[in-house]
């Protein structure tokens, strides 16, 4: 079964089904905890795009997060309405992706150093918002506010009218549609001859060089759509939490996005969207409990899921039920027939 | 006269180690030329020198593909020139199927509609139609080599670097990929690196031999395997 | 004058604290490339042990040098029992697993210690330098990173246990080569490299409250000072803490703490992307 096979297909009926359930839930229950699951969903399909189709790990990814939020919230208080600020959000750390990307790839580092580089960004990045204390740090109006941060901007409004607010349901709508429009840009992507050779990359990037491809701008391509779309979730994450600190920069953060893609499935667009999902709900119950800490209980989980399904459960769920469909189609045609090798996906 | 490829006193050095040694070399249009020599003799060091795959900064001296230096330029510039490298360990992208594998390389030149037929095309002139289907990474050894000979002609590159690409392949096999050098010799230059004696003989091109990072002797195939100081360097390594 | 002295002082205990932090990584690192990201943790847990100990009446020289070491190498052992043993040569995967390791530590250290910070005084005085005050117990700090040093140099040098180790920098066949079991040295490398962080972490305990997210702070200077250092254990461990440890402060003196720290992970992401392979790796090849 070819790699390219998980790349472009839209299931349809799913995403319908899907798009009904989120688009309906708000009648049965409040939106407050899942638009953050949301979010949430669309941080990990960011990681999950760069990281499963193109075989790069970004280790610091909640740097891009983190600027989306804190350059919305520092644009919105200055601006005062809030679709300036939405665009800026998603520019921001797509420019800081662009700039650092072209740095690394250019420069022919390896894969580990990629992530030895993006995890000390953010953490460069964490350092210097958590020092930023005192009136002598700000941006225009915007107080940085140093560990505290930024409390109290001017969350979305309907563009072009800012005494709208769309605090509340509306935000949990706009970030269904985000999600769902993410989702379908990347599937588009991945369609074009694009992906196509993203994969390529992943698979063998000294062949695909010499096809003549030039594998250092697709590479920051990538990463820069990536950091984009962690940008506009860390927007919407502003936007519900209503205050920007320092600790969407923090590695718990990262280590939080990185866990939610590889428990939900690398390789595939859907797995990091439930992982975040379900392990998103798992955090926030076990919030409110103390018996346990959180930390004890991710840990353990990132230790498992790295030693007994290394690619996550999704794609292991896939290959089970495939594997069990071809079995039962060929057992009784050709029981000696060998069955084709699945993708081997580079890490 | 520039030729299809130029080199004047390349040196390539690792360290301390000088694996090419002060060599000018020249290949002319639609010239086939063979590349021989002992283990570390140099002659992959000289291949990688054309191929842009060594790391930078290590090269002095000048490479000329159609009178362009390409000393400095990475391997996709230097494949976009026109250039079809295969590289000594075969390389293809295993997740994908044979046909996939060309498709990529068919795209980047023929574009997404125009890829696709021309795929179909060389499918059918390297006679790939059985595993066409199949992953890259079930093939055995041969058929890689001929699938990733497959993938760098499908590009319609006038000059064609190949290293040890007999390598693992049948008898049988081995005669084909002799005819289709020959074949594609009439539209392109090709510098072919190796060390199977039996190989070159059977493609009885002009010959280079290289020994301790230099060039010790050039001619045709048959003089130059029968020379003494030729047989000296490969003693010890197997000759015919 | 003594402002000079006070630079000076400081500068070296920089660079004794990044190198005595970052041992244990860099021996795990050179010779096994694995790239412990609950590095910072186990440095935390020889604290904590320390001032357990400490308080509990213990001797606080036993307690940091015998006792804290002890204990994180033997923790180290389980670890690498446990989990790292399966995972030799996948170094993403490596540095995943570890990275669940740690926090799996702050969790489990956070619900036995409770959060609030914990701290044991230090017990070396102070001494004057001119009009400056300075903490006497950095002296102990730089002598005991020195003689770290020392020791393992002497220890890569000169013994048979350091032949098979650098013989494991190579390879794993070079390990088999030499008749001994590849795992074997491997799980003895990577204990001994923790005893190492719990020295560390024991040694550096009195020096201010410790809270079970004090690894963070550990790591990431380590982290950077080992990957930039590159694969030769001590003279990269050594470049790279002289570079970083002088950067730091020198910035610290003119701008804060905070931008001396920023400065020298900024400095970081430069020299990583000029010379991948660390300083070692481009200057000093096949050294120790």
């Amino acid at each position: 079964m070819s790699a390219w096979r998980s790349t472009g297909r839209v299931h349809w009926g799913w995403f319908f089904t899907a798009a009904a359930v989120l688009l309906l839930l708000p009648l049965v229950v409040d939106t407050h905890g899942p638009t953050v699951l949301l979010i949430w969903a669309l941080f990990a399909l960011s990681l999950g795009l760069m990281w499963g189709y193109a075989g790069l790990l970004s280790f610091g990814h909640s740097a891009y997060f983190g600027l989306g939020a804190y350059a919305y919230a520092i644009a919105a208080v200055n601006v005062g309405e809030s679709t300036l600020p939405l665009l800026l959000a998603v520019l921001v750390p797509a420019l800081l992706a662009a700039v650092l990307g072209a740095m690394m790839f250019y420069g022919r580092i390896s894969d580990v150093y990629m992530s030895v580089i993006t995890l000390v960004v953010t953490l460069i990045l964490f350092k210097f918002m958590s020092a930023t204390a005192g009136d002598a740090y700000r941006i225009g109006d915007a107080r940085l506010g140093g560990f505290n941060g930024i409390p109290g901007f001017p969350t979305l409004n309907l563009p072009g009218s800012p005494e709208i607010s769309l605090f509340g349901t509306p935000t949990y709508y706009v970030c269904a549609v985000a999600l769902l429009a993410c989702y379908l840009l990347c599937r588009w992507v991945l369609a074009r001859s694009f992906g196509r050779v993203l994969v390529g990359i992943r698979e063998n990037e000294e062949r695909c060089a010499l096809m003549g491809y030039d594998v250092a701008a697709y590479k920051t391509a990538i990463f820069t759509l990536s950091a984009a779309m962690a940008g506009l979730a860390g927007c919407l994450f502003a936007n519900w939490a209503e205050i920007v600190t320092p600790s969407v920069f923090s590695l718990r953060q990262a280590a939080e996005v990185i866990i939610w893609v590889i428990v939900g499935g690398l390789g595939t667009l859907v797995g990091p969207v439930i992982g975040a999902i379900v392990l998103g709900m798992v955090k926030l119950l076990l919030g409110e409990q103390t018996t346990f800490d959180n930390a004890l209980i991710l840990g353990l989980l990132l230790i498992v899921v790295v030693l007994a399904i290394p690619r996550g459960v999704v794609p292991a769920l896939q290959r089970a039920w495939r594997w069990q469909r071809q079995r039962s189609r060929h057992a009784a045609a050709n029981p000696r027939r060998r069955l084709g090798g699945a993708a081997e996906m580079r890490r | 006269m520039t030729g299809v490829v130029e080199t004047r006193d390349l040196m390539l050095r690792f360290g301390g180690v000088v694996a090419v040694n002060n060599v000018s070399f020249t290949l002319g249009e639609r010239e086939l030329r063979c590349l021989i020599g002992p283990n570390g003799a140099g002659k992959s060091s000289f291949f990688k020198c054309l191929t842009g795959q060594h790391l930078p900064g290590r090269v002095s001296g000048r490479v000329l593909i159609r009178g362009q230096d390409v000393a400095d330029l990475r391997a996709h510039r230097i494949v976009r020139l026109g250039v079809g490298i295969k590289t000594q360990v075969p390389s293809l992208m295993n997740g994908l199927t044979v046909e996939e594998n060309i498709w990529l390389a068919a795209r980047r030149t023929h574009g997404f509609a125009g890829g696709a037929a021309a795929t179909q095309e060389l499918i059918a002139e390297l006679e790939l139609g059985p595993i066409a289907r199949q992953t890259a990474g079930e093939l055995a050894h041969g058929w890689r080599q001929m699938v990733e000979i497959g993938v760098v002609l499908v590009q319609r590159p006038w000059l064609i670097l190949l290293d040890e690409p007999a390598a693992g392949m049948t008898g049988d096999e081995v005669e084909r990929l002799v005819g289709l050098i020959r074949r594609i010799n009439q539209t392109a230059a090709v510098i072919v690196v190796d060390h199977d004696m039996a190989f070159v003989r059977m493609l009885s091109s002009m010959v280079t031999v290289f020994h301790q990072g230099a060039i010790l002797v050039e001619g045709a195939a048959n003089r130059v395997l029968d020379d003494a100081r030729v047989r000296e360097v490969y003693l010890g390594n197997r000759t015919t | 004058m003594d402002y000079a002295g006070v630079v000076f002082l400081e500068i070296v205990y920089m660079i004794a604290f990044l190198a005595l932090t970052s041992a244990g990584l860099a021996i795990v690192f050179g010779m096994m490339r694995v790239i412990n990201l609950a590095h910072g943790e186990f440095v935390m847990l020889g604290g904590y042990i320390t001032i357990a100990s400490a308080r509990a009446g213990i001797d606080i020289y036993l307690a940091m040098l015998v006792l804290a070491p002890l204990a994180v190498g033997i923790w180290g052992l389980l670890v690498e029992r446990l989990i790292i043993r399966f995972l030799y040569g996948r170094m993403i995967d490596v540095m995943l697993a570890t990275w669940g390791l740690s926090l799996l530590m702050v969790g489990a250290v956070s619900m036995i210690f409770g959060t609030t910070a914990v701290s044991v005084p230090a017990p070396i005085p102070g001494y004057s330098l001119g009009s400056f005050q300075m903490g006497g117990y950095n002296l102990f700090i730089i002598a005991v990173a020195l003689l770290l040093m020392a020791a393992m140099w002497v220890v890569l040098r000169f013994t048979r246990a350091g032949l098979i180790a650098r013989g494991a920098m190579q390879g794993p066949e070079v390990v088999a080569a030499l008749g001994y079991n590849p795992g074997t040295v491997y799980m003895l490398t990577f204990t001994i490299g923790a005893a190492l962080s719990g020295l560390a972490g024991g040694v550096l305990a009195p020096l201010t409250g410790l809270l079970p997210s004090s690894g963070g702070a550990y790591i990431a200077k380590a982290f950077i000072t080992v990957i930039t250092g590159g694969a030769a254990v001590i003279s990269g461990t050594l470049s790279s803490a002289a570079l970083f440890g002088f950067v730091n402060q020198l910035v610290s003196f003119e701008s804060g703490p905070v931008i001396g720290e920023i400065a020298m992970f900024a400095l970081a992401v430069v020299l990583l992307r000029l010379m991948p392979q660390g300083i070692t790796g481009r200057f000093f090849r096949g050294g120790t």
